[in-house]
């Protein structure tokens, strides 16, 4: 078989368990969904000037919940799902066999990106029919669908890479959900960070990937003037760092 | 020299300053069926673990195949068929997907329903693998073992947690692959398997192998003494004097060099006198006594 068609094959099976794990499945696509409800419930759907554009707060909310469905999908789904295949010997099982390894892990991250484009596809879809916000054409869409691209790939190659510091399968969640919280809350995902934000916030965002995600999805979505390909390019960025750390770090064995 | 599968020389694996493997020797031939045996701490699974590629060596010369499996070569695991002690597999997918998923990664795969056939799993075919009993989930391990027809197998304790049956059916299996063939590195704890399923089998202990033979003959088990034991009838005379150690009420036990002689001058002792001896046995050490005895009876096997 040609090495794409083991891939492919591999996502086939990948998928195939994702969706026969009803919690799992419910939770990834219910969650942002959920916040996209309860944010704009409490917040008002009004029309919101930033800068010279016009928009609603379900708008902006739906961008938000985009990023933050595709965190959950890469990153946090990645991390604990081969967290647990490692624990129960999957992983270990899969090294005995001719499989590559980068099959066996490239089948998982392109999953995992399909899950997540399906998931923010479902949340833009609910915000335009439940909330008339508006969807990005042209060179905005562009923009949208290469941040989602960039931002899948570095948000799995990050939960990959955190798998090596967590030890077993209970400290799992808890490592994984300590390290996305604080970052979901201080990149502007839930609540948007002003101005007038203390320094260490605002160098926070600089630096971790997940408010370059947040800052691209809704520049792009909501077509603003100040999309910046730099968001972009430190996502790629952190692609290369989390590629580099989880090929030195990535463990096939359970802990001892 | 014969089709060698497996070849170790002078394998040393050291963690930190422990010296887990302190220079081993072993092969094994074509179509044999090789035991590895020793109590837990041994260095058994660290070989193995070598041997399968899944761990570094210290030092000497391994080869299985013709290959170095420090070297992870694809085509090294496309002939071999691995049977870990604790490995899972995904919860959600049925037997038969499962075996399907394994199969795919061989370049010649046995189609998935006679694997399924061959391990006794046809009537749990499509049922998910959450919900097999302990015994069916290690016959799916080998399964998924059997999946890319491997000219090599490695059981590393395959039938622990079978009841008695399952592990007959397991022994077949084996019989029959070795009969078109096929080459098993196995490891066990129950001395019954490995008098049973093994051409050869090599003792190790502290890192280091202390014996290895065949099952019959390691460590001069076919030379040791046998024991003649039986009891005496009510009102029956002591025996002559036979060397022997009285053991409990009438119950009597013989250590020989010669069972022949002495199961003959017993019974016809007996004959002599009119009454019948019970439990009249003759036995040779068994594989167990001689593994307790060359591995100190320290921890039990394992």
């Amino acid at each position: 078989m040609s090495t794409v068609g083991l891939v492919l094959r591999q996502v086939r099976f990948t998928n195939k368990t994702f969706w026969r794990n009803p919690a799992s499945a419910f939770f990834t696509f219910v969650f942002p969904l959920l916040f996209l409800v309860i944010f704009t419930t409490l917040l008002g759907n009004d029309e919101e000037t930033i800068g010279a554009v016009t928009i609603r707060t379900s708008t902006y909310y739906v961008a938000s919940m985009a990023a933050f469905g595709l965190i959950s999908a890469c990153y946090t789904n990645i991390a604990i799902q081969m967290i647990f295949a490692r624990e129960n010997g999957v992983l270990k099982r899969t090294k005995g066999t001719p499989l590559p390894a980068w099959s066996y892990l490239g089948a998982r991250v392109l999953h995992a990106s399909l899950v997540g484009f399906l998931l923010v596809a479902i949340t833009v879809a609910f915000g335009v029919i439940a909330y008339g916000a508006s969807f990005p054409t042209g060179v905005d869409l562009f923009r949208f669908v290469v941040t989602l691209i960039v931002g899948a790939g570095c948000f799995a190659a990050i939960g990959l890479a955190v798998t090596g510091f967590v030890p077993n399968a209970d400290a799992g969640p808890p490592i994984v959900n300590a390290i996305i919280l604080p970052l979901l809350f201080l990149s502007g995902v839930f609540i948007a960070t002003g101005n007038d934000a203390p320094a260490w916030v605002t160098w926070t965002g600089r630096i971790f990937p997940v408010k370059h995600l947040v800052d691209a999805l809704r520049d792009s979505f909501l077509g603003l003037p100040s999309f910046s390909w730099m968001d972009v390019v430190v996502m790629a960025l952190w692609l290369v760092i989390g590629v580099v750390v989880a090929a030195k770090t990535f463990r096939w064995e359970p802990g001892r | 020299m014969a089709d060698r599968v497996i070849d170790v020389r002078g394998l040393r694996k050291s963690y930190e300053d422990v010296e887990a493997v302190a220079g081993i020797d072993l092969h094994v031939d074509r179509g044999e069926v090789f035991a590895l045996l020793g109590p837990n701490g041994a260095g058994k699974t660290t070989t193995t673990e070598i041997l399968e590629g899944f761990r570094p060596r210290s030092a000497g010369e391994v080869a299985v195949l013709g290959h170095d499996p420090a070297n992870a070569d694809r085509s090294l695991k496309e002939q071999i068929g691995i049977v870990l002690q604790s490995t899972g597999v995904d919860p959600f997918l049925t037997v038969h997907e499962t075996i399907d998923l394994y199969a795919g990664y061989y370049p010649h795969q046995r189609a998935t329903d006679e694997v399924i056939d061959v391990v006794g799993l046809t009537e749990k075919r499509d049922a998910r693998v959450a919900k097999l009993s302990g015994g069916q989930q290690r016959r799916l391990d080998v399964a998924i073992a059997l999946a890319g027809d491997p000219e090599l197998l490695f059981l590393d304790e395959p039938t622990t947690g079978f009841d008695p049956s399952a592990r007959r059916n397991a022994w077949e299996i084996v019989k029959n692959l070795v009969s078109i063939g096929k080459t098993v590195f196995l490891t066990t704890h129950f001395m019954d398997e490995a008098q049973y399923l093994a051409d050869r089998v090599a003792v190790i202990a502290k890192g280091s192998i202390v014996s290895e033979g065949t099952p019959d003959t390691i460590a001069g088990r076919d030379r040791m003494q046998a024991t003649v034991r039986f009891r005496l009838p009510d009102g029956a005379p002591a025996p002559p004097d036979l060397g022997q150690i009285a053991a409990g009420d009438r119950a009597w036990i013989v250590r020989t060099d010669d069972p022949t002689r002495t199961a003959h001058e017993v019974t016809a002792w007996a004959l002599a006198g009119g009454f019948s001896l019970e439990g009249f046995e003759v036995t040779q050490p068994s594989l167990e006594d001689v593994y307790l005895e060359l591995t100190g009876g320290e921890e039990g096997p394992g």
